[in-house]
């Protein structure tokens, strides 16, 4: 079957030639225009669109975006706080830069269109302490609408007012959990809040109800809002509503971006017929589909089961390639569709090795509040580094999982599981390679194995 | 602990381990499952401190009553007969949970026992296990749990950590940051209860490393109970520390006696020595704090400035002669006696200085002692017994700084003995000519210019050396205990001044704490009902009704907000 035609919604501008990242451009290309005719219309009415579209949180976790609006408590009195969530981290994904760089306008207008449904005075773009050319964009086109008055005061000729403040993110993976960035942006330590109390939708920034979005998120909105929830409902397939973007990175021919609608393309047609598939002379090994902390797959493992296709329950019997890349069939064979990010390896990557980068990395950025994550995480890492760089042993592989196993579901916040899953999944899928890992090492040369 | 009493509607029925129990609402697990005796282990939760839920060793497995969905019926377990438990999958901690009707708990699942194993594992593996040279051996949470539910052998062997051994936070407290746990505990006290917030993590992840903020120090009078709550040893008193393995320490109840406060106290002793002393815990006086002031007060039980010895104008004596001497005195001055009290004796002792007076027919007075008070554990009035000179009636109005009354009648020469109960009188406004003038009977525990003065010198005994009762702010009375035994040739306060009474030709009173007792509670209606032995240790309160005119010194402290009329 011939991969699907991209459908850009998001990313229809970035990398155009002659578009730029000024109003005027946007305005040319039709920008604002939505925002003008959102706030001519009752709030409820655009949240009620997009609970119609079914639409899912960008972000990782895919909750839905309609349902997390509806949660907010509207009857303490208190300001509704939005904040824009560019803390974009996860390895492996690199969407919400594209936006910000190249089409910061489209986010500021959905957010301007979902503070405005949401009775929002005041939002604050998070972004990410690492990205401080795209948080000098942000401010020149936060400028540029305040000017314009799409931000600000009187939006747009109308009683309407509510301001957008840029806030750069304190250079920590952690700052893009959703309470530990709240933290991070009352100026504190970016520790994760225990839930329960301390709910966003309820108890989040400075104490009043909140809510975090991400970037890819709100720009949905936007698109939302001009077409109509159904309309957006009809992309992709149900309960995977919309385009997702896909940023494929490893080992392929043409690794980028890719917006495709949900569900309606494999993993398999992704990686070989869009991004060209493996290397010359390199078969594919393994692919991660949603931003490192996602469950590994192996090429060459089966998934059986059943699904519910319309009304019906069907059987599958997928191979790696066969994954529909939405969030319920990423989900229904153990791993999740994320962020976005699809992590190629090829047959040159040594697991053991691979792991120990990404432990690295996770130790790196857990933010010690929780015992698990805290010492589990580095214990880890320690583990993986050791067996890279020291004495490896067999019984390593065992270890590891008892440790990882130690972790998940035990933690203040999903860093638990983002840190744990890929050690556990690692070690299910290639369990053999790290029990040989100690007879692998006497074949390699001892400057072979420098971690990134 | 005194639970707060509950209407039966803030009750809320959970069940524990199988044990169904009724609890007030806003309970967290720990403290529920504390009244069916069932412990959960913790960490960075203290019932006196925000929750933050970050040690994860109090995990629980919980479950609700399953309802039908759409007609909210129970749903009935064919099974059991019983309502069906819809049982979370994950666990949850117990801190941060509060009771809600029908919760149930369980404590000993094979899900609780593996999270806790966990947990136990993680916190060890970059502990240094220093166990051995280690201060909090023997009271170490660390210790007892991994005791009760670790798995006792480890399968880490990597490096461990490093981190800084030895930082001096304040004057009174020392870190071992490789120790520390990161249980946030000592942060949320400064922060909260002392309100000087100067402690925080630095760095990430493992490597977290607790610190005070640059250019900070902790050394707020509230320092050590840092120490105090830290689970672990990784903040130790500078002043304990390597001095005493615990467990040598024997542990006896008393009563801070720095301010009209009144702080429940430990004071850990062995053979004679005092070591140190610990807050305990009365949520109606001090919760679980004490002033690092108050901790330092068992170094006047060994000072060099001790009496040690009986003397009559100078030489060494013997107490039977200085009674006899005292007797003489009063013999020569019949009418020109007076007595000056204290606020630091316990109620027992002013009781008897009142029958002294009255044997004497002599007037007496306390010296009142204000400084500032800090809002919390120091009031403003220095004296911790003021009130139980009131409620044994040896006085009836507030006592002021400076006797100037007495200063008078010395100088009118109406007053030519004094007797003085542990009162500097030269530091109460007499001045050495005054002194002079006057025959002063001293009763002390530590030199100063009246005992220089005075012709006659007997010691007498610290709080940590006997037995009996203060009366605080709240007009609560309390009891502090004997901990170690008196100084050589130091005699019981209340022996001597039974004897005072007899030599004034008074009617022979009892010296002993029972028989004292017998006597205040014949004397004094508002005791009427109270032996030593019933005292509650969380001390009990009288009416202070009787004494609401008075201007007292206090402003608001824990758990204390001054009567109206008098701010």
């Amino acid at each position: 079957m011939p991969a699907p035609q991209q459908t850009r919604i998001i990313f229809k501008h970035i990398d155009e030639p002659g578009y730029s990242n000024d109003i005027g451009c946007y305005v040319r290309h039709g920008g604002y225009e939505v925002l003008k005719k959102a706030v001519t219309r009752p709030p409820q009415e655009l949240i009620d669109e997009v609970k119609k579209s079914g639409l899912r949180g960008r972000g990782g976790a895919g909750f839905p975006c309609g349902v997390k609006w509806g949660l907010v408590d509207r009857k303490s009195g208190k300001p509704i706080y939005l904040i824009v969530n560019a803390d974009e981290s996860e390895p492996g994904t690199f969407k919400d830069r594209y936006i910000i760089h190249q089409d910061p306008h489209q986010l500021i207008e959905g957010t301007m269109i979902s503070c405005f449904a949401n009775n929002v005075q005041q939002a604050y773009i998070y972004i990410r302490g690492e990205f401080p050319h795209g948080a000098r964009i942000l401010e020149k086109a936060l400028a540029e609408a305040r000017a314009a008055g799409f931000v600000g005061k009187n939006i747009c000729g109308t009683n309407y007012s509510c301001d957008i403040f840029v806030h750069r993110g304190a250079g920590a993976y952690i700052c893009g959990e959703e309470t530990g960035l709240i933290e991070s942006l009352e100026g504190k330590r970016a520790n994760p809040r225990i839930k329960p109390p301390y709910f966003p939708a309820v108890l989040g920034l400075y104490q009043c109800p909140t809510i975090v979005n991400n970037v890819e998120t709100l720009c949905h909105v936007k698109y939302i809002a001009e077409h109509g929830g159904e309309a957006f409902a009809k992309i992709g397939t149900p309960n995977n509503t919309g385009t997702r973007v896909f940023c494929v990175s490893g080992h392929v021919q043409r690794p980028g971006y890719y917006e495709f609608p949900a569900g309606t393309i494999t993993l398999g047609q992704l990686l070989h017929e869009i991004c060209g598939g493996p290397l010359p002379g390199r078969t594919f090994k393994a692919v991660i589909p949603g931003g490192s902390s996602a469950k590994i797959l192996r090429f060459g493992e089966r998934f059986k089961g059943k699904r519910k296709v319309g009304a019906d329950l069907v059987d599958y019997d997928w191979g790696v390639e066969d994954v529909p890349m939405d969030f319920d069939s990423l989900g229904m064979i153990g791993t999740m569709g994320g962020s976005g990010g699809v992590i190629v390896m090829d047959d040159s990557v040594n697991m053991v090795e691979a792991l120990a980068n990404i432990n690295a990395f996770y130790s790196h950025e857990s933010c010690g509040q929780c015992t698990p994550c805290r010492e589990g995480s580095l214990w880890m890492k320690k583990i993986t580094t050791r067996m890279v760089h020291g004495q490896a042993r067999a019984e390593d592989a065992a270890l590891l999982k008892g440790v990882a196993d130690q972790i998940p579901g035990r933690t203040i916040c999903a860093f638990g599981e983002a840190c744990s899953w890929p050690t556990q999944s690692f070690l299910a899928k290639f369990g053999d390679e790290f029990r040989q890992y100690p007879e692998t090492k006497k074949t390699k040369a001892a400057d072979s194995r420098a971690l990134v | 602990m005194s639970a707060p009493v509950a209407k039966p509607a803030d009750l809320v029925t959970v069940n524990i381990d199988g044990k169904e129990i009724a609890v007030p609402k806003g309970t967290n697990v720990i403290e529920a499952a504390r009244l069916v005796n069932v412990d959960v282990p913790h960490y960075c939760y203290h019932p006196k401190l925000s929750v933050v839920g970050n040690c994860r060793m109090c995990l629980i497995e919980m479950g609700m009553p399953a309802v039908d969905p759409a007609t909210k019926a129970p749903i009935i377990d064919p099974a059991t007969g019983k309502q069906k438990i819809n049982w979370i999958p994950r666990p949850q901690i117990g801190c941060g949970t509060n009771v809600s009707p029908g919760l149930h708990v369980k404590t000993t699942s094979p899900m609780v026992k593996d999270a806790r194993e966990g947990v136990m594992e993680f916190l060890l593996i970059n502990h240094p296990l220093d166990c051995p040279i280690c201060d909090q051996a023997g009271e170490c949470k660390l210790q007892e749990q991994s005791t009760g539910y670790g798995r006792g052998y480890s399968r880490f062997i990597e490096q461990k950590n490093v981190k800084p051994k030895r930082t001096q936070l304040g004057p009174r407290v020392v870190l071992d940051d490789e120790r520390c746990i990161l249980c946030s505990r000592c942060i949320r006290f400064s922060k909260e209860v002392a309100k000087d917030d100067v402690l925080g993590f630095i760095d990430r992840g493992s490597y977290s490393t607790l610190t005070c903020y640059p250019g900070k120090e902790l050394k707020n009078n509230y320092s050590l109970n840092t120490v105090d709550i830290c689970p672990v040893g990784a903040l130790t008193s500078t002043d304990f520390r390597f001095k005493m393995r615990v467990w040598f320490l024997k542990q006896t109840n008393s009563i801070d006696t720095e301010t009209s406060v009144g702080a429940n106290t430990v004071v850990w002793s062995r053979e004679g020595v005092i070591y140190r002393i610990t807050p305990r815990r009365n949520d109606a006086v001090n919760d679980t704090w004490m002033p690092d002031s108050g901790r330092i007060l068992y170094k006047q039980v060994q000072s060099a400035d001790r009496l040690t010895a009986v003397r009559i104008n100078g030489n060494d004596s013997a107490l039977d002669i200085a009674v006899n001497t005292a007797a003489e005195f009063f013999k020569a001055a019949p009418g020109a006696v007076a007595v000056v009290g204290s606020g630091r004796s316990s109620v027992e002792e002013q009781f008897l200085t009142k029958q002294l007076a009255a044997a004497l027919k002599a007037p007496a007075s306390l010296v009142s002692r204000v400084g500032e008070g800090d809002g919390l554990l120091v009031s403003a009035d220095r004296n911790p017994n003021v009130r139980g000179a009131l409620v044994t009636g040896l006085i009836a109005a507030l006592p002021s700084p400076q006797l100037t009354g007495l200063a008078a009648d010395i100088d009118a020469g109406k007053v030519r003995v004094v007797v003085a109960i542990n009162e500097d009188l030269a530091a109460a406004g007499l001045t050495a000519a005054q002194l002079a003038k006057v025959s002063v009977i001293y009763l002390g525990t530590h030199k100063n210019a009246t005992s220089d003065a005075a012709k006659v010198v007997i010691p007498t005994l610290t709080v940590f050396e006997k037995s009996g009762t203060f009366v605080n702010q709240q007009f609560r009375l309390q009891k502090f205990l004997k901990a170690i035994p008196g100084a050589a040739g130091a005699t019981d306060d209340l022996v001597v001044l039974a004897r005072l009474v007899a030599a004034a030709g008074g009617a022979t009173v009892a010296s002993d704490l029972a028989g004292v007792w017998k006597s205040l509670a014949a004397a004094v209606p508002a005791l009427g009902a109270v032996t030593f032995a019933n005292l509650p240790e969380t001390g009990l309160l009288l009416d202070a009704a009787p004494f609401a005119a008075l201007p007292f010194a206090e402003g608001a402290t824990l758990h204390y907000r001054p009567a109206a009329a008098t701010t």
